[in-house]
């Protein structure tokens, strides 16, 4: 007994120690900008969790080498101190509050998903610590008042309802269009969805087709089965890069001829180049285009940007707007630090909220509520030369899809 | 009759778990965590140590009671109920007022620990006829089978989750409070532990451990027994769980059914400590929390490699625990107390 | 649910033959691990959380070996010799300790090697979702209502002549004997001169090579990510649960049984419950087999 007494409390300082010795970082150490990150490194996130730090880590550098943040006529290096929150909300909430508490961290850029985003926003809210966040589209993050949190992306219920417009256009009866939808069971898409459905009652066309895949799911051979008995018009699909890849994979096998199909991620997932044959004619909503034509003095156009990112990370042949949304949100950082012309975190958050600029990922400015309302959404299709033309009314698409399998 | 030395260990215990958010207040969410996770492992040793029935599905009421508080919570107060509330997907912010908000969580945490217990009883009807591994893979079954089902309810939000009705109070008091709420718990429940190891129940449940077939045969009500055990685990789960929801502020599946990660960190925690006894699993607890945050801080990245390898470092070559280990490899460092501590280190091992 | 039902039996039957078939497809690929993890249950008293990961390394290996532009059943000689290699080193370091433990060591011991292996995967391969193209033709019937991946078809045509020479093995081998021999008494076959130890290497290592192959086949008829290997560790207990353990015949069974019911689950419920099915039906086999001992005041074990 009394060795486990001594074990005990040995155990209790051991905790203690671990708990001391832990490094406090502050926010601004010495000429370095400490920015915050709980990213999914691991888990089913992990894919799009990467893109999104590369981003980061992207912008971080260019500013860096560009001579950093002046501040007080004093130049400041950026760094972000991530953490893998293994694309669990309750993980990343737990690690935001450790950044916020522990280290000493007062600027927080976003995890992956909305998902994630959910789970931090409260608590980067509850300490008053300004989040500008990138990969975080859900509508309802923007209605529940957050002062801190500021999103550079457009919402997600606007992903694929262009997709819907175009379906609605491609016939003079749009009450005749049957549609297939396959989401899958997480917060991002389920707010995708909610944004199809809402377009879908307005045109008053028929659902054949409602079916939530599950997480891990790694064959959607039945949906597709019953894609190709009822024959829809257009099939629509969202479920991350998993998703994606896994729904591209099959539509090739089972030779699912449906007109039009949409669906999200087909960048972050690769499926232009992993299955150029049947990807030929998806629709991909992205956030950002690498033919955009605006651009700013940091990292160019978004053609620059596409570029030398492409350089520093070769293994892109197509750039996913996840990693371009991702050095938007740095940027803004950079721009606010140098508006508020302060450290603190208050006059940064007001800095932040007055941002009005152009740069390579689009026009940023938020509104009231933290969403970025100077930016469209773009909604791609994948030419059967496996590149990605921009269209933006039915006419400029390819109808029907034009693949043999 | 408390020895000395137990009365240190609480002594000790009691002033780390009341200074140290004092001391350390950053750390006062983690420190909960570690109060959460030693009733875990403390309740979860009930069946697993104790009593022979290795649960992997434990963590079934954690989540259960986590969605049942939430119902709870927000239909009790919000006036466009449950349905309503979720179907909104976290747009509907409602504004609770101090009373309203206490009233519900505290109502919401019985309900919850009331519920999973109901739910552990239903279970216990059909899984106490299994044995061995298959108690633990029908277990396991279960919990992903609730957790699947879960996001195909739109009652509580589906695979959107819900978003739970924010604390009134400033952030400070909100981590203070919820650091109270854990802490407490685990005292109950160690507590009470203590207590029900020596009556007469310790004694029942050690015996359908040793031979249940001989237990049942002395007149033992097996069955009586094994429902209490795993109800008093469930109540304490669905109380816990209910907290974290609220210290999470967002739930949906992965929150509620973290099978993976807690659903096996008990169970390894309990091994890590020593399973059968009273101290094993608060010390494993203790153990494993502080490896697992500092691994998660320094080695990003390679964190579930080193937990990976800590689990199997632990088990294959450490099957006592890292008490039983010490004791038998330095029995000098423990001084005059080495014979009495490997006898019990044997009848322990049992 | 009621249209999905008209769909299958009123509207257009004939895809019934694509849900049968995709069951069939799902199921061939489980029979492989679930056999490996029965033969290691029965043999051993192993219970290796970690046969979902095996499947996933294998499916790795090969993705590697096709991007060096390696034929197909070359391929998949190598995963298996080198996964046989692996097993052999995992039963050295761990498997070995554990042996005598009780079943919850063997599972917690295994459930850190399966956060071992996912980690060091996705440290090497990444955390893409990866598919192997085979760019082979699919053949359509009825009018293009059912679908034929000829990947599927090899797979399925490979995954016979792998069980197929398992059954040979275990049957007519010394090997295989041994092995038989010291599942239904370890200390008869020791006194009888088996090395059981080696036994026991050679079984993980054997099982180690089939979850191997079995990953070569998913990586060419789905896709692989370094975390998808819960869920075929889950979908190999449930088999093997419903199956009960050592007999191949009965374990096929069940993996078919289990592919298709889990398709027509997903068919006709919703896919949201394709993942439920296998682990419901797990649970409803378990409470049926207690109904039926406790006739006899008998329980699960």
């Amino acid at each position: 007994m009394k060795m486990r007494a001594l074990m005990t409390v040995a155990g209790v300082c051991a905790l203690a120690t671990a708990s001391a010795i832990t490094p406090a970082v502050a926010k601004v150490d010495g000429d370095t900008i400490i920015l915050g990150s709980s990213i999914s490194l691991t888990g089913k996130y992990a894919t799009n969790g990467l893109h999104t730090q590369r981003g980061y880590d992207f912008a971080v550098k260019t500013i860096n080498d560009a001579g950093g943040v002046k501040v007080g006529g004093k130049s400041y290096k950026l760094a972000v101190t991530y953490y893998d929150d293994e694309s669990t909300p309750a993980r990343g909430a737990q690690l935001a509050e450790r950044l916020i508490q522990q280290d000493g961290v007062e600027y927080m850029l976003g995890p992956y998903s909305s998902g994630m985003t959910k789970a931090i926003a409260p608590v980067s809210e509850k300490f008053g610590v300004p989040m500008v966040e990138a990969e975080g589209a859900s509508r309802s993050l923007f209605t529940q008042g957050y002062k801190y949190l500021f999103a550079v992306l457009s919402t997600s219920e606007q992903y694929l309802a262009t997709a819907v417009d175009m379906a609605a256009a491609s016939t003079s009866d749009p009450k005749s269009i049957k549609v297939a939808m396959a989401f899958e069971g997480d917060p991002f898409s389920m707010d995708v969805r909610a944004g199809v459905i809402d377009k879908l009652n307005e045109y008053g066309m028929k659902t054949v087709i409602d079916d939530q895949l599950p997480a891990d799911l790694s064959d959607m051979s039945t949906t597709l089965t019953k894609v190709k008995a009822l024959k829809p018009d257009i099939l629509i699909i969202s479920g991350h890069s998993k998703g994606a890849a896994t729904a591209a994979r099959q539509i090739d096998e089972m030779k699912v001829n449906v007109p039009m199909i949409a669906m999200t991620h087909c960048e972050a997932a690769k499926v232009h180049e992993k299955f150029p044959k049947t990807a030929t004619g998806f629709l991909c909503p992205t956030q950002w285009v690498e033919t955009l034509s605006k651009s700013d003095p940091m990292f160019g156009s978004a053609a620059d940007w596409n570029a030398n990112f492409k350089k520093a990370y070769p293994s892109y042949s197509s750039v996913p707007y996840q990693s371009a949304q991702a050095s938007a949100a740095v940027y803004v950082w950079k721009e606010a630090f140098e508006a508020a012309n302060s450290f603190d975190k208050d006059t940064v958050r007001d800095a932040i909220s007055k941002v009005e600029m152009e740069t390579f990922y689009g026009d940023i400015k938020f509104s009231e509520n933290g969403n970025n309302i100077a930016k469209p959404m773009f909604m791609r299709q994948i030419g059967s030369d496996a590149k990605y033309s921009l269209v933006e009314t039915f006419k400029d698409m390819t109808f029907p899809r034009n693949v043999s399998y | 009759m408390i020895k000395k030395n137990t009365l240190i260990t609480y002594g000790g215990l009691a002033l780390f778990g009341v200074f140290g958010p004092i001391l350390f207040p950053d750390y006062t969410l983690s420190i909960a965590y570690l109060w959460m996770m030693v009733l875990m492992a403390s309740t979860w040793d009930i069946l697993g140590g104790q009593m022979g029935y290795n649960s992997l599905g434990n963590i079934t009421f954690f989540g259960a009671g986590m969605y049942i508080s939430a119902i709870v919570q927000i239909s009790m107060f919000y006036d466009g109920g449950m349905a309503e509330y979720t179907s909104a997907m976290g747009s509907i912010k409602p504004e609770f007022t101090d009373t309203e908000y206490f009233n519900g969580l505290y109502l919401g945490i019985i309900c919850a620990g009331v519920a999973a217990l109901l739910i552990s009883l239903i279970f216990s009807t059909f899984m106490f006829g299994l044995r061995g591994p298959y108690f633990a893979i029908g277990s396991l079954g279960l919990a992903i089978a609730a957790a699947e089902l879960t996001i195909t309810m739109d009652y509580v939000g589906g695979a959107s989750g819900i978003s739970m009705p924010l604390f009134p109070g400033d952030i400070e008091f909100r981590s203070t409070f919820f650091y109270i709420l854990c802490f407490v718990l685990a005292i109950i429940a160690h507590f009470l532990l203590r207590w029900l190891y020596s009556t007469q129940f310790g004694l029942a449940i050690n015996a359908i451990r040793d031979d249940e077939d001989k237990a049942e045969a002395m007149g033992i009500p097996t069955l009586i027994y094994k429902q209490i055990g795993w109800g008093i685990a469930a109540f304490f789960m669905g109380c816990i769980g209910a907290i974290a929801g609220n210290m999470a502020g967002f739930i949906d599946k992965e929150v509620a059914y973290p099978i993976p990660t807690f659903g096996i960190f008990m169970v390894a925690m309990v091994l890590l400590g020593g399973k059968g006894t009273l101290w094993g699993p608060v010390l494993g607890a203790i153990i494993f929390h502080v490896i697992k945050e500092t691994t998660w801080t320094y080695l990003l990245n390679l964190q579930w490699v080193a937990l990976g390898l800590i689990l199997i470092i632990n088990i294959v070559y450490f099957q006592q625990g890292l008490m039983g280990w010490l004791q038998t490899k330095y029995p000098e460092m423990f001084g005059i107390v080495v014979d009495e501590s490997q006898k019990s280190a044997k009848s322990e091992a049992k | 649910m009621l249209d999905n039902l008209q769909l299958l039996f009123v509207w257009a039957p004939i895809i019934n033959i694509q849900v049968i078939l995709e069951g069939i497809f799902v199921g061939a690929v489980f029979a492989l691990s679930a056999y490996g993890l029965a033969l290691v249950w029965g043999v051993m008293n192993i219970k290796n959380l970690a046969q979902g990961d095996f499947v996933i390394m294998g499916g790795y290996l090969a993705l590697a070996l096709s991007s060096a532009n390696i034929p197909l059943p070359l391929i998949l000689l190598i995963v298996i010799a080198f996964m046989f290699v692996y097993g052999w080193g995992v039963y050295v370091l761990m498997i070995r300790r554990i042996l005598d433990q009780d079943m919850f060591v063997s599972l917690l011991a295994t459930f850190g090697l399966s956060l071992l292996m996912q980690q060091v995967m996705n440290l090497i391969f990444g955390p893409e979702v990866q598919t192997i193209d085979m760019e082979l033709p699919n053949w359509d019937l009825f009018d293009n209502m059912v679908t034929i991946p000829s990947s599927k078809v090899i797979s399925l045509g490979l995954a016979a002549v792998i069980a197929t020479a398992v059954v040979i093995f275990m049957k007519k081998s010394r090997a295989g004997q041994a092995i038989r021999a010291t599942a239904q008494d370890p200390r008869a076959a020791r006194v009888l001169g088996i090395d059981t130890d080696k036994v026991y290497a050679f079984t993980f290592a054997f099982n180690s090579a089939l979850c191997g192959a079995a990953g070569v086949l998913v990586s060419i008829i789905w896709v692989i990510q370094p975390f998808y290997g819960i869920t075929y560790s889950v979908r190999s207990f449930a088999i093997v649960t419903a199956a009960g353990l050592g007999n191949l015949p009965g374990v096929i069974s069940a993996a078919f049984g289990i592919g298709l019911f889990e398709k027509y689950v997903g068919m006709i419920i919703g896919t949201a419950y394709e993942v439920a099915a296998p682990v419901s039906i797990l649970v409803m086999v378990l409470i049926w087999r207690q109904i039926s001992m406790k006739r006899n005041r008998q329980v699960v074990r």
